[in-house]
């Protein structure tokens, strides 16, 4: 099999062993350099046919692409090459320690893989340690979280990984003891021979090291005892007794707590600080630094900063400092304006042919927040001849290459320790707290500490594009016989590439631009390979055209998913009233997968769809397909006061393909719901002369306990053979569809502007202040 | 500057800081406490809910003057050595937590419910505001009530 890139296989590692198949997979085998494992790279996991489901489509025109080959397989794919210089390995206390190129930000990973492992290894999971591996330059475009593709990238090659590195330590004790290896069992890390001899994996590991690579056969899924059983997660008990460390939290030797006070607009500028000296004669403060444009790849973000002996400090004297700020690259611009602008920007629908019926609608999303729990932080300790950086990165190869830059130093004498983040949902893709710590940290020759204010990461974050979306299904004959969507959005920000400098620098081509010619061609590829319909709508088309705002964009959880699917399930539901047929009975007519429909008739059924429902509730279906995985949901809605709507029960059935930790996977399909009552009920930013108005979670309003319904239920669909999909964007898409679905049944209304509930007016903070502590 | 003396998780502390200053920079930054979280410093996200004489307080919105002589807990001081608080068990049985950052709040605010209430309804439950942007919502209610059923 060939490398996609042209690149032949021998040329990536010493080509170890024969190929062999991991259900319909086929991997090649590696022998490595590394001195436990050997490895095998899945290439073209889903270019082969995974189910006969997925062999025969039906047609889609223009073709789309994908079906075939999705924003997770380019991940599977880049990231493929580099697994061999994956760390796994086995100390001498019998822990088995795998350095997870990739960030744990809640989702879960590092249990999944931890299971991998100890499923094959037949090693307790309190014995397997997973922790994200530092910035590994040589990993290339295989240390990037993103794309719901973590656990598909892994799938094919850690089990395969853990496997031989069983299969050696058997071979060792096999010899020790001269015996066959085959005549060995594994119990709990401890190997034991048919005579009741026994050694434990601890006092095998550095013999075994010593012996030449094996080549291992993953265990048949019908032998799994982890794997597909629910599994709390690796950190819960540090969760729950405060033991876990996030950046903030760790003691970073005379490392100083920095906040940054931001500007009055978007991009602003800091034109004077005006009583410098009386700040830094505030109680703790150690140094007040002005950060100016400039940055690496991506604009850093401007400010002034104040360094003190503690946080409250910092925050006391970023509220005391007297600045001009200078306008920014938005001035003016309001959501109105900004919708004006993007309503411009879409190319007209095409004209329906005569005796035709349309339905057309147009959609309005403003800017969203990730808004993470853990504000964006960072420590960097910046000296003269080195670097340190601890942050929880989503990117942290280029965030390291990129603060090399900044610093003016090699980029061998840099490190960055990537720790598990309080969330991220797509904003930390970028580095900017690295990047303001790391010029901080040289300015004051101190390490530093930096967090964001809440109400300035929320204000200046890196925010979903607000976007507009024009779409237009025909029918002819009693059928549809085409469905066109056209999206104009902000343009999104993608210069962290596949999370390495070379493939950001060429998005950024050419550099210094807004919008760069590099952006645009990842921007339409992340479009093409992840936005797709689940229905045989004859002449489909979805078209993003973005627009040139200089803005803080980034890819927010799904990206265009949620938005473009969510206004398609409204559409389809639409369509189905306009033709007189039952939502669910017409999308089983029009899902072109047999999983779509599946997944959808398990859900009719368990939320005993069509039921009756009181005065001003409703029922919602909405239908999904993301990242190989397949989910369907139905809600009920209380709107009876159509501008307080709420979900108050919903059922959802997700098909992942195999599942590995059914626990994630329903804390995942949780979470996309409440992305869902969030996005499409209650959450959405306000910008008025160019800045944010929300500045907390009172103003922007992320759903909270009493938003989320009583009554869910989250059905997993069984293991039959088909690969391993994504789990972290895909549970948004079909929850938004159906709780538009739902208001727009209970209330006649139909759903265009979200969020659909009413936004309580505020009192904002004024722009450029941070609001006082309420003490 | 004035010194202030109190308890936290049953350890005498004194320490010297601004009247003014929060409790929550006194826990972290001087006793290098760090379990309760700074997620808003408004009083809105709850990410650092402490127990200040039994009872709830968003340590962000407190001042060290306040607890002068009072009993602090914080996560850290819940469980009595291995052995876990109820509600962390509970937490622990359902795998609650996501990544984990507001989960210390939560479990906080769900100790000070079950010290007010054995029986807590579905509307005391919708009170706590604690923000979790993951959305444990769900095993969190269901956490609450296994851990009500278990406290001694």
């Amino acid at each position: 099999m060939n490398d996609p890139r042209g690149l032949p296989m021998d040329a990536m590692g010493e080509s170890g062993g024969p190929g062999f198949s991991i259900g319909r997979r086929r991997l090649l085998a590696y022998a490595l350099s590394s001195p436990v494992v050997t490895i095998a790279a899945g290439f073209g996991v889903n270019l082969a046919t995974p189910s006969s489901a997925v062999a025969a489509p039906m047609p889609l025109m223009p073709a789309d692409s994908v079906d075939y080959y999705d924003v997770g397989d380019s991940l599977v794919q880049f990231g493929a090459p580099t697994m061999p210089l994956v760390k796994l390995s086995v100390g001498t206390d019998g822990k088995v320690t795998l350095e997870m190129p990739r960030l744990e930000q809640g989702q879960g990973i590092a249990t999944a893989l931890g299971m991998m492992i100890a499923e094959e290894m037949d090693v307790a999971l309190s014995d397997v340690i997973v922790h994200s591996a530092d910035a590994q330059p040589e990993l290339r475009y295989n240390q990037i979280t993103g794309g719901s593709s973590s656990i598909r990238c892994f799938d094919p090659v850690l089990p395969v990984m853990a496997a031989a590195a069983r299969a050696r330590l058997l071979a060792y004790a096999a010899q020790q003891w001269g015996l066959s290896p085959s005549s060995l069992r594994v119990e709990a890390g401890v190997v034991i021979a048919p005579d009741g001899r026994s050694a434990t994996y601890g006092s095998l590991t550095v013999g075994a090291a010593t012996l030449p690579l094996p080549s291992a056969q993953p265990k048949d899924p019908s032998q799994y005892k982890v794997i597909g059983h629910f599994t709390g997660r690796l950190d819960a008990r540090d969760i729950v007794t405060g033991r876990k460390k996030f950046t903030m939290d760790l003691a970073v030797p005379n490392a100083k707590p920095t906040m940054l006070r931001m500007p009055s607009q978007i991009r602003g500028q800091v034109i004077s600080v005006n009583n410098v000296n009386a700040v830094k004669a505030m109680p703790g403060v150690i140094d007040v630094v002005v950060v100016p444009p400039g940055g690496a790849i991506v604009p850093r973000q401007v400010g002034v900063a104040v360094m003190a002996e503690t946080f409250g400090q910092a925050w006391d004297a970023c509220r005391a400092l007297d600045i001009t700020w200078g306008d920014g690259t938005n001035k003016g611009q309001s959501n109105e304006s900004i919708f004006a602008a993007l309503r411009a920007a879409n190319p007209p629908l095409a004209a329906p042919p005569s005796g035709a019926l349309t339905i057309d609608g147009e959609f309005e999303f403003p800017s969203a927040t990730a808004c993470p729990l853990e504000v964006e932080c960072a420590i960097v300790d910046a000296r003269a001849d080195s670097a340190e950086i601890w942050a929880g990165m989503q990117t942290p190869i280029v965030a390291l290459q990129a603060t090399a830059e900044d610093l003016g130093l090699p980029e061998d004498s840099v490190r960055a320790h990537v720790i598990p983040s309080g969330g991220a949902f797509g904003r930390r893709l970028f580095w900017d707290p690295v990047q303001v710590a790391a010029y901080v940290s040289k300015a004051t020759g101190r390490v530093c500490k930096l967090m964001y204010h809440r109400s300035d990461d929320i204000r200046h974050t890196r925010l979903r594009p607000p976007q507009v979306h024009n779409v237009r299904a025909t029918l002819l004959g009693g059928s549809v016989v085409s469905y066109e969507q056209h999206v104009a959005a902000i343009r999104l920000d993608a210069r962290h590439g596949y999370g390495e400098e070379g493939s950001a620098r060429t998005g950024a081509l050419p550099e210094g631009t807004p919008q760069s010619l590099g952006n645009l061609s990842y921007e339409q590829f992340f479009f093409k390979t992840m936005v797709a319909s689940p229905y045989n709508y004859g002449f489909s088309t979805k078209v993003l055209t973005p627009v040139t705002f200089d803005w803080n964009t980034v890819s927010y959880r799904s990206v265009h998913i949620q938005p473009a699917r969510l206004v398609e399930e409204i559409i389809t539901d639409e369509i189905a009233r306009a033709m007189g047929i039952d939502p669910v009975a017409f999308r089983l007519e029009y899902l072109r997968l047999p999983r779509a429909r599946a997944v959808l008739q398990r859900v009719a059924g368990a939320a005993q769809w069509g039921k009756a429902m009181p005065a001003g509730f409703a029922q919602g279906v909405g239908v999904h397909q993301e990242s190989r995985s397949f989910t369907a949901c139905i809600v009920e809605l209380d709107a009876r006061d159509p501008k307080h709507a709420k979900v108050v029960r919903a059922t959802i059935v997700i098909d992942v393909g195999k599942p590995i930790n059914p626990s994630g996977i329903e804390q995942q399909c949780h979470g996309g719901l409440a992305e869902a009552i969030s996005l499409v009920l209650n959450a959405g930013l306000t910008i008025k002369d160019g800045l944010p108005q929300e500045g907390s979670y009172s103003q922007y309003h992320w759903a909270r306990m009493i938003d989320f319904p009583k009554a869910v239920e989250v059905i997993i669909m069984p293991n039959i053979g088909d690969p391993v999909g994504g789990m972290g964007e895909p549970g948004m898409s079909a929850p938004s569809g159906a709780i538009a679905n739902a208001y727009a049944r209970a209330t006649g209304i139909k759903p265009r502007k979200f969020p659909l509930n009413a936004q309580d007016p505020f009192v904002a903070t004024p722009p450029g202040q941070l609001p006082a502590p309420p003490l | 500057m004035p010194t202030y003396s109190f308890k936290v998780n049953g350890k005498a502390v004194r320490v010297t800081a601004p009247a003014g200053m929060a409790l929550l920079w006194v826990l972290r930054d001087k006793l290098g406490i760090t379990g309760p979280k700074y997620g808003c410093g408004m009083n809105v996200c709850k990410a650092c809910t402490c127990l200040v004489n039994g009872s709830a307080v968003t340590a962000c919105s407190t001042t060290v003057s306040s607890v002068q002589g009072a009993e602090v807990t914080t996560i850290e001081g819940l469980a009595n050595g291995d052995t876990l608080h109820p509600v962390q068990q509970a937490w622990l049985d359902l795998d609650v937590a996501q990544c984990g950052f507001c989960q210390a709040g939560q479990i906080m605010a769900a100790v000070d419910l079950l010290s007010r209430t054995r029986n807590p309804t579905d509307a005391d439950i919708d009170a706590i505001e604690n923000v979790c942007r993951c959305a444990t919502y769900g095993r969190i209610r269901a956490a609450i009530r296994a851990a009500a059923a278990k406290m001694p």
